[in-house]
């Protein structure tokens, strides 16, 4: 177990390694960062003397290793557009993306799952057709349309629900929580189904198509000769098994959830990275693409090595290698 | 009371209405079995007899439907009962043994966490309860240390042990009948014999009935009383067991048995080769394959790393040309890895294997010739032949690729070869799955032969096949060994292929050559103890009386 986590967690670091190449090469290349931060009117010597502060004329690995100690350090450089810290830009769009990515998960997991259940159990029945029907909508339409509709019949014809920004919120320390207020949940409910909708359907029809696999399988068989009664055949033997290729998909769909939630942001107006990220990228806005870029690629590999972690849990097999053979 | 057989089985007749019409899987099954006695059911597959089991035990599969018939349990009508009073005789009256007991326990579950729950489910014990009465179950059905094991999963167990957990889950609420389902066709021979007696053991303790369903002649011979052959979904014949293998009555029992291979010399013995007398064509000396049996160099560097696994260990021997040499061993012996290096499919660590007098592993230049002298024909012909390919792409492959043949004399080689395998040239517009196994494999020996070898190494070329397929295919492989001076290396754990195709064996143990030589010194003389304990676990025809 020991071996399996360290070899999981050197990989994870060589992936941020990487990563932190490509956010630097951005960061260094993509433009001149003088050009970038001085005026039209600074003189070239003032240029070249920036120049030498900032270290830009060190070799390329002196700049990438300090790059690597800073951004340890939490320190991505100052935003050309609002002058403040990447970091901290960051941090405090933070709490909106994650608090709308857990909830939309958790939708989509709850409800992806249980329908995936029933489908697969209830294969020809008229419900199952009618979801396994509208799940098609839900992989097809795209974000930005279904979010767009849901804003136009809950937010302008029904007027039920705001159709942007994050309502009232409260701070907690350093957390901007929208849990703790009236306002803050009705602000949430739209957003999050929007960008739980095409996880949701992805993750029933996995859970489907495994599902039907394993009732499939030699051991269900077995159980139903055992005379066990259905209910346990389904939800105790049959369900665990679905669940383990279905760990994986779905770690990796969370990650894309919190890392790409750019179009919902952007719709709902939400205050999250997301949205930090579209108006980064308008503005040319450098330290703080590298930064996101940073983030996304932290975010996948922890839930990545998660994943693994679980699946060792669950999966006996892989836990004891070689005993008892 | 005792006249009344547990399962009494009476016209049976089951459909599988398909879009192309009704399919009649089962027509007019009629048998009784009596408390304690063992009827094994025999027959090729797609006889009926896993149907006849999984009708009378009430989980046909869909659209598998249960037309007429009447099955009785100890005087009982239990077909016509509904879903959940099936469901609750399960299990509790009637126990199944299914074939593979590499799947048919849960891999999430421990084994008492699935003895517990089915034991719990038809009996009112407590939890602890439970537990005592699953693990003098594994005791009595021969795991040793059942108590330090009951937590274990399946996967910690060898396939024999695993068959042996799901016959203490099939008797576990003390059934009427047991319905063994191929129990022991995906074990080697010696774990069979176990495994048979176990049944045995416990159900002639119990009183319990047992419907063996098997292909197996020997294993019928072996523990059954009474015999049931049947075909096409029809019952060809029942009798005691030594009546029907001694004096069959119908024409189809008469084929059947006479198509399965003894162990005992039939016919003629080849004519005797002094030792050397023939030059060797392939040799094979000092073979040895070790796999890393994981770990990665971290667990190395904190010094948890596993030792290398030595697969195949000092291997020598040689075959002499137009010759058969046969290698047995049970499973893990290593005899497909050296099948694997001998046709040059993987890299041994050490040793030598020399083909009509080219290093296989080191005259790079000998890689061409050696692909065209050494084939290989593979275990499962389901599996081997590409299902998207037409057969006449897939045999006229490696004369492309070897470029053998141009335009459109290719499409007569392949003709040539299809008939040569006894198939219609026809045939090469269709694809595998149009034919059945032994067709299949016959595409494959074709296959082989388009590159014009010398060698060919088969790897259990016939264990996926019905008996009577077995010896035409067999019988096939001897005729073109004949026509075209072919040498083989026949790889199989079935004895009997062995005697009768060989002319020399080597018998491997654990990656070691315990013994090699001409095939009759050793069947009738085996000199280790390995030999002689695989001998005696062959259950033979010949020994019913």
């Amino acid at each position: 177990m020991l071996i399996f986590i360290l070899r999981r967690l050197f990989q994870s670091v060589i992936v941020m390694l990487v990563v932190a190449l490509i956010a630097f090469l951005i960061f260094r290349y993509v433009g001149d960062p003088i050009v970038s931060m001085a005026g039209v009117d600074t003189r070239l010597e003032d240029q070249e003397l920036m120049r030498q502060r900032l270290g830009l004329n060190d070799p390329f690995y002196v700049q990438f290793w300090n790059f690597l100690t800073n951004a340890l350090q939490g320190n991505f450089g100052i935003s050309y557009r609002l002058q403040q810290p990447a970091m901290r830009l960051i941090l405090d769009r933070l709490p909106a993306t994650i608090e709308l990515a857990v909830v939309s998960a958790t939708l989509a997991l709850v409800l992806g799952v249980l329908m995936g259940i029933f489908t697969a159990l209830r294969a020809r029945s008229f419900l199952s057709g009618v979801i396994m029907t509208l799940s098609l909508v839900g992989v097809s339409l795209p974000t930005f349309l279904i979010g767009i509709g849901l804003i136009y019949i809950f937010a302008v014809e029904l007027q039920w629900l705001p159709s942007n920004g994050r309502g009232v919120t409260v701070q907690l320390g350093w957390w901007r929580t929208g849990f703790l207020t009236e306002s803050g949940l009705r602000s949430l409910i739209l957003p999050a189904i929007t960008l739980s909708l095409f996880q949701m359907t992805l993750i029933m029809r996995l859970v489907r198509a495994e599902m039907m696999e394993v009732l499939r399988s030699d051991y269900i068989r077995f159980a139903r000769a055992r005379g066990l009664p259905d209910r346990v055949i389904n939800f105790r033997h049959a369900l665990k098994n679905t669940l383990v290729p279905v760990i994986t998909i779905t770690g990796l769909q969370l990650g894309s959830v919190i890392a790409f939630a750019i179009v919902t942001e952007t719709v709902f107006q939400w205050p999250g990275v997301g949205s930090l990220f579209i108006t980064s990228v308008q503005a040319v806005d450098v330290p703080v693409m590298a930064t996101y870029l940073m983030m996304v690629g932290l975010v996948f590999v922890t839930i990545n090595l998660v994943v693994d972690i679980l699946y060792y849990l669950v999966d006996p097999r892989l836990r004891v290698q070689g005993k008892g053979r | 009371m005792t006249d009344t057989p547990v399962l009494s089985v009476r016209d049976l007749v089951v459909d599988f209405p398909l879009r192309r019409g009704n399919f009649r899987a089962l027509d007019g099954v009629s048998f009784d079995i009596a408390a304690g006695e063992v009827l094994g059911v025999v027959g090729e597959s797609g006889a009926g007899k896993s149907m006849t089991g999984a009708a009378v035990i009430g989980l046909l599969d869909p659209p598998g439907r249960f037309t007429a018939g009447e099955v009785h349990l100890s005087g009982t009508r239990i077909d016509t009962l509904t879903p959940a009073q099936m469901q609750a005789l399960r299990g509790k009256r009637i126990g199944m043994v299914m074939q593979d007991p590499l799947t048919s326990l849960n891999p999430l579950f421990t084994i008492g966490d699935q003895l517990v729950e089915t034991i719990r489910q038809h009996m009112e014990l407590t939890e602890d309860q439970a537990l005592e009465r699953a693990i003098s179950l594994l005791e009595e059905a021969g795991i040793p240390d059942a108590r330090g094991r009951i937590h274990a999963y399946p996967h910690q167990f060898s396939g024999g042990m695993r068959q042996r957990v799901v016959i203490a889950l099939a008797i576990a609420a003390d059934p009427e009948l047991v319905i063994a389902d191929e129990p022991t066709s995906a074990l080697d021979v010696s774990v069979q014999a176990q495994v048979i007696k176990v049944l045995k053991d416990l159900c002639q303790r119990r009183g319990t009935a047992v419907m063996l369903i098997t292909h197996d002649m020997g294993v019928i011979a072996q523990i059954a009383d009474r015999i049931m052959v049947m075909n096409a979904g029809r019952v060809v014949e029942t009798g005691p067991v030594a009546q029907v293998i001694r004096h069959p009555r119908e024409d189809y029992t008469i084929k059947l048995i006479s198509s399965i291979p003894t162990i005992a010399r039939t016919g003629e013995a080849p004519p005797p080769q002094p030792q050397g007398s023939t030059p060797a064509f392939v040799q094979v000396q000092g073979l040895v394959k070790d796999f890393d049996a994981g770990g990665g160099w971290l667990a190395r560097v904190l010094g948890r790393g596993v030792p290398p696994f030595r697969a195949v260990n000092d291997v020598s021997f040689r075959i002499g040309r137009g010759e058969t040499y046969g290698l047995v061993g049970e499973s893990g012996s290593g005899k497909s890895t050296c099948a694997r290096m001998i046709a040059g499919l993987i890299e041994p660590t050490a040793g030598r294997v020399v083909v009509n007098g080219m290093d296989v592993w080191q005259v790079s230049a000998a890689e061409r010739a050696r692909r065209r002298a050494v084939q290989m024909i593979f275990q499962d012909p389901y599996a081997s032949l590409n299902p998207r390919w037409r057969v006449g792409n897939i045999i006229a492959e490696p004369i492309r690729v070897l470029g053998l043949a141009k335009g459109s004399e290719i499409e007569d080689r392949v003709a040539d070869l299809l008939r040569k395998v006894r198939l219609d040239p026809i045939v090469m517009r269709k694809f595998p799955h149009e034919f059945s196994g032994g067709q299949r494999q016959r595409i494959a020996i074709a296959r082989a032969l388009s590159s014009q070898p010398e060698f060919i190494v088969c790897d259990e070329p016939t264990s996926a096949l019905d008996v009577s397929v077995q010896a035409q295919v067999l019988d096939l492989m001897s005729e073109l060994q004949d026509e075209f001076g072919l040498t083989y290396l026949l790889i199989s754990h079935n004895l009997a292929v062995i005697r009768q195709m060989a002319n020399d064996v080597g018998v491997l143990h654990r990656g070691v050559l315990v013994e090699s030589g001409p095939v009759d010194a050793i069947f009738d003389h085996p000199q280790a103890d390995y030999t002689r304990m695989l001998l005696d676990a062959v259950p033979d025809l010949a020994d019913i009386e």
